[in-house]
């Protein structure tokens, strides 16, 4: 009972916060509405005729398609890259042999520009969804790899005595402690990843000619359609916005009830 | 009568260099035994050995008692679990339901008098001593007939300490437990044991014993006091317990 008045109370104090963000973002529209003014209509669109154009995608069916297209085909390439790279990540993290072998691989993936992957991935796979959930997968798996190995490798190993102590075999110790402490190193390479899901995927569409929102913004680049194209921006930033504010945050705030427990009062508010 | 726990030709090293060698001890059934020497001198791995933390290179452990708990020298508790949760840890390994877990680790918390209140914190909410006492609770909530203690009240300031000791006395003669209490703190062993153990200065064997009169909790403090001080200055057995080897303590 106290823990749901506890979860409706953070999540209060969590839409209350979001008059902050708003006004971050309406310092960022008086730069852009600035700039505006400074470089007129062509160069740069008024934040409210952005706004306008978004409403007018928005307002169309078939665009809500598009976005939905786009979306899926981020959250997929995120859900097959979050899996691979924690699966390996928790390998590599008990086995010290996988994790000298995998060092200078992950290195190789993420020093390989996303957009050289895009390229092979269309060779590879043509015009087709696999190219973009392909491409996720080499640009954002390394980073939950990472998080996860790192996470594993700082576990509190004198907790795995203590419950060796009241008789924990290994598989217990994985569930009770192992996976609890990597829950708190996964949560924030889930979020970069998922940016990064977002931005590839909409890269991917754009150079392999897949349609979604990068298809759209390759058409109005061609149509020299600059209201358009931000417009299409900020459907693909809400889309993000509305996965990582909707699922990631909630899950995460769940797992780490006990480290907002741990902040001093005036962080806290 | 078979003794609660035997340990015998016991040795175990860490990267070639020898801890402890040729280790035989018995605590028998509702027998709290201290184990006391120098720091460094293979206690803390002994304790380890014997609460099946640690596996030994050489020699035996039987065990004649149905389950065991331990408390640490620092509490090792789940910073992401409440104190509830905490005790209750213990019994979600042995895979007790819920609501059953949740019962017994009040009782537990009653039982080492820690305020129900409490109980919903997080440990970086609780002090040094409300830890430690959570870390007891757990350690009582799977009505252990045998406990182990490694150094759990060294970081604990002089007032709550004596709280603590009275804690496990209480708790030891209530549930009558067996119990092998690791510490260098004579005043504490002569307090809460009934037998002290001196550990050899380089690990190598136990050095000898000495049984103390009395029960534990009835002991006169002023009695407490004369015979440590007797151990101190007379006894040729506790010679070397101030020692310090700073290179071997691990």
């Amino acid at each position: 009972m106290t823990a749901w008045a506890d979860r409706l109370g953070r999540t209060g104090r969590f839409l209350w916060s979001a008059w902050s963000g708003l006004a971050a973002l309406s310092l960022l529209a008086a730069l852009w509405q600035y700039g505006h003014e400074v470089y007129g209509d062509f160069i740069l669109p008024a934040p409210l005729d952005t706004l306008r154009a978004m409403g007018a995608i928005l307002s169309d069916p078939a665009a809500w398609d598009i976005a939905v297209l786009t979306s899926r085909r981020a959250v997929e390439g995120f859900a097959v890259s979050a899996l691979a790279g924690a699966a390996l990540g928790l390998a590599a993290g008990y086995s010290p042999a996988t994790m000298r072998a995998a060092r200078p691989l992950v290195t190789v993936l993420l020093g390989v520009p996303p957009i050289a992957w895009i390229v092979l991935a269309m060779i590879w796979f043509g015009s087709s969804d696999g190219t973009v959930v392909v491409t996720i997968l080499i640009a954002s798996s390394p980073l939950v790899f990472v998080g996860v190995a790192e996470g594993v490798t700082t576990r509190d190993r004198s907790l795995d005595d203590m419950a060796r102590a009241f008789g924990a075999g290994p598989v217990k110790r994985l569930t009770t402690l192992g996976l609890r402490h990597v829950a708190a190193h996964l949560f924030p390479a889930l979020a970069i990843s998922l940016g990064t899901a977002f931005k590839v995927a909409v890269m991917a569409e754009l150079l392999a000619n897949v349609g979604g929102i990068g298809g759209e913004l390759a058409r109005a680049r061609a149509n020299l359609d600059v209201a358009g194209a931000l417009g299409w921006v900020l459907v693909s930033v809400a889309a993000l916005i509305a996965f990582e504010y909707g699922v990631v945050h909630p899950v995460r705030a769940e797992f780490e009830r006990w480290r907002v427990a741990a902040l001093p009062w005036g962080v806290k508010r | 009568m078979t003794a609660a726990l035997s340990l015998s030709g016991i040795g175990h090293s860490y990267f070639g260099r020898t801890v402890v060698d040729r280790i035989d001890l018995a605590v028998g059934r509702g027998e709290v035994v201290a184990l006391v020497g120098p720091s460094g001198c293979g206690k803390s791995t002994l304790v380890h050995i014997a609460a099946n933390v640690i596996e030994p290179r050489r020699g035996t452990v039987a065990r004649g008692y149905r389950r065991h708990g331990m408390v640490f020298q620092s509490p090792r508790l789940l910073p992401w679990a409440t104190a509830l949760d905490n005790i209750a840890y213990p019994l979600r390994i042995t895979g007790v339901r819920r609501a059953e877990r949740a019962r017994k680790a009040r009782e537990a918390a009653a039982r080492v008098a820690f305020d129900a209140a409490d109980l919903g914190k997080y440990p970086v909410e609780l002090s040094g001593g409300m830890q430690q006492r959570v870390a007891i609770a757990r350690a009582l909530v799977v009505e252990p007939d045998f406990v182990f203690f490694d150094e759990p009240f060294t970081a604990l300031d002089a007032a709550l300490k004596r709280r603590m000791q009275d804690l496990v006395i209480d708790a030891s003669r209530a549930a009558h437990f067996a119990a092998l209490f690791v510490t260098h703190d004579l005043m504490e062993a002569a307090r809460i044991v009934h037998r002290i153990l001196v550990l050899d200065v380089a690990g190598r064997g136990v050095a000898g014993e000495r049984v103390l009169e009395g029960e534990p909790g009835e002991r006169e403090d002023r009695a407490v006091f004369e015979r440590v001080q007797s151990f101190l200055h007379d006894d040729p057995l506790f010679r070397h317990i101030h020692d310090v080897d700073e290179r071997k303590v691990a």
